[in-house]
């Protein structure tokens, strides 16, 4: 199936860990690729959420439940627990109420799923200390036409967890699709974290 | 006629001669619904999509009656070959509700029992009523399940209510501009419509037709300030603004500014192709609807009735059906655990935007209609 091999190899990391038959709320679902393979290969239960109109058409198009809100000002429309998986891909530092929508998605689901770019990833820090703002494979914009407003290393972003009752349960980092084991705050580019919780 | 029209169409009569209970508690012993089909339907009649009308449709859709007809049916932009609604896939039908003024049994209709018009004796119809009427119609035409029940505004009301009453009989519910119930502040722009036209000294208790006199004036200002509610503020500045239509001030009352021209214009011709009593029935309809009502005023519990797939689609300038209203919608079909996709389109055009054609809103119908047609064999 297309799908299978067009999906962005952190998309791949996240349908990796989401178990079949669970119901997913896909956050910042763009134009659904991720929902799309989990109901063709896991049969998950998913809704998609875009505040883009475009995604919302691309989404009903394949024939998937998609509601068109603005993250920024939470989840109203979902009740509390409603979901297993939580999914935030490449969209949080690009948002302005990252606690909210973090809390907000613990309140609707039981597992959080964020993926971001690692500020911490050498390229960015070689480029800071030739006195530039970093450019790099998933931080593609220059300083004067990003859409990213918070930028965190997978350290800091543990730390806000921890300071919102919440755990890391499991953190892959890669680099160009590839998991890095060693020193992975230095050596990857993209963080996936799971997250519930804190016990 | 354009290649994507439906052409030339001609509406048909449908008698029925059950009585019908209605909410209120008045029977109708007989009544007739004015309808127009497009497309064909399919050999197990499984390709049928519902069209309802809001507050002043009708039965015609789209397409023209004659070639010299100046306008098309009132969705024709959504409804025809090639089109969201598209008539080579689908067998579509709109008609014209029960207490309406376009062919179909209302206050204007003759009391066979009396040989007189109704008048003021028609009675109230609800929602539910009308989907009841829809209902025997569809068994009429032996179409025992719909693809899809597609409205909005007063339309998009009673495809919830069909998703609700006869949740096996519709597979995909299209509620687009509505709301689950009316505010106080819609209900009171309503109340001020009908004031309009009952305090008109040519109402006559409802009864106008007898003294051969229509009472145009409240109907007038009916339109007047309903359509004020359909147009947004920003819409309006845009094709009026201060606009005037001299140029200079006059310092009197007559016509000066363009919206007053607009709107006087509107009314007038509202005022002499619709019925007082046919307004009066449809803002109550209005003002009435309330599908919590019957469940605890849980509207998440209503909608658990529905067995169908919704799409929910609002827009942003619009504040006589807020986009607020429909999210409330879909969150109690998000409680409820039913399949639901919502589009919130950006348009400065207000509630009267779901009637224009605006590209991302059109997709957005395509798109679902699309994979609605690839259901059916």
């Amino acid at each position: 199936m297309a799908t299978a091999l067009t999906l962005r190899p952190d998309l791949q990391h996240i349908a990796a860990q989401i178990p079949a038959g669970t119901r997913v709320l896909d956050l910042g679902c763009a134009e659904g690729d991720l929902l799309a393979w989990l109901q063709a290969h896991k049969n998950v239960r998913g809704i998609g959420v875009d505040v883009d109109v475009n995604s919302i058409v691309a989404c009903v198009e394949k024939g998937l439940n998609v509601i068109q809100a603005d993250l920024e000002t939470g989840l109203q429309s979902f009740e509390d627990g409603s979901f297993d998986y939580v999914v935030l891909s490449l969209t949080i530092q690009a948002m302005h109420n990252i606690e909210l929508i973090l809390q907000e998605m613990l309140r609707v689901g039981k597992v959080g799923l964020v993926t971001f770019p690692n500020f911490g990833f050498w390229e960015n820090r070689w480029q800071i200390l030739l006195g530039r703002m970093p450019v790099s494979e998933t931080i593609p914009y220059e300083w004067y036409n990003t859409p990213n407003i918070h930028f965190c290393t997978v350290h800091d972003f543990a730390r806000l967890l921890g300071k919102l009752g919440m755990q890391v349960e499991q953190q892959i980092v890669l680099h160009q699709g590839e998991r890095v084991e060693f020193w992975p705050n230095l050596l990857g580019s993209l963080a996936l974290v799971q997250f519930s919780p804190a016990q | 006629m354009s290649t994507n029209s439906v052409g030339i169409v001609t509406p048909h009569k449908f008698e029925f001669t059950d009585p019908i209970t209605l909410s209120s508690g008045a029977v109708l012993p007989r009544y007739e619904l004015m309808v127009e089909t497009y497309g064909s339907l399919n050999a197990d009649k499984s390709n049928a999509i519902l069209i309802c009308h809001a507050l002043s449709g009708h039965h015609h859709v789209a397409g023209k009656h004659a070639e010299t007809d100046k306008a098309a049916g009132w969705w024709d932009n959504m409804v025809g070959p090639g089109k969201p609604i598209d008539t080579n896939k689908f067998f579509v039908i709109g008609l014209n509700n029960l207490g309406g003024c376009h062919g179909s049994t209302g206050p204007s209709s003759i009391n066979p029992e009396t040989g007189a018009p109704y008048g003021s004796s028609f009675p109230v119809v609800l929602v539910r009523d009308w989907v009841e009427t829809q209902a025997r119609l569809a068994d009429r035409l032996g179409i025992q399940q719909f693809a899809a029940v597609i409205g909005g505004s007063l339309g998009g009301m009673q495809a919830l209510r069909w998703s609700i009453t006869y949740p096996e009989r519709v597979r995909h519910a299209l509620v687009i501009a509505s709301a689950p119930k009316l505010t106080a502040q819609n209900i009171a722009f309503n109340d001020v419509a009908r004031q309009a036209i009952i305090t008109d000294p040519e109402f006559h208790g409802g009864d106008y037709y007898q003294h051969e006199v229509v009472p145009r004036r409240g109907l007038r200002l009916a339109r007047m300030l309903g359509h004020i509610t359909y147009l947004s503020d920003d819409g309006m500045g845009e094709k009026f603004g201060r606009m005037l239509r001299s140029g200079e001030y006059k310092y009197g009352f007559e016509v000066e500014f363009e919206i007053e021209s607009y709107l006087r214009y509107q009314g007038d011709k509202f005022s002499t192709r619709f019925d007082a009593n046919t307004y009066l029935l449809m803002t109550k309809a209005l003002d009435y609807f309330d599908p919590a009502r019957h469940y605890g005023g849980s509207l998440a519990q209503a909608m658990r009735q529905a067995q169908a797939k919704f799409l929910v689609v609002s827009f942003t300038s619009d504040w006589r059906f807020a986009p607020a209203r429909s999210r409330e919608i879909v969150k109690a079909l998000l409680d409820a655990d039913r399949s639901v996709s919502y589009a919130e389109i950006e348009s400065q055009h207000g509630h009267d935007a779901f009637l224009m054609e605006d590209a991302p809103y059109m997709a957005v119908m395509r798109a679902y209609l699309n994979n609605v047609a690839k259901e059916i064999v």
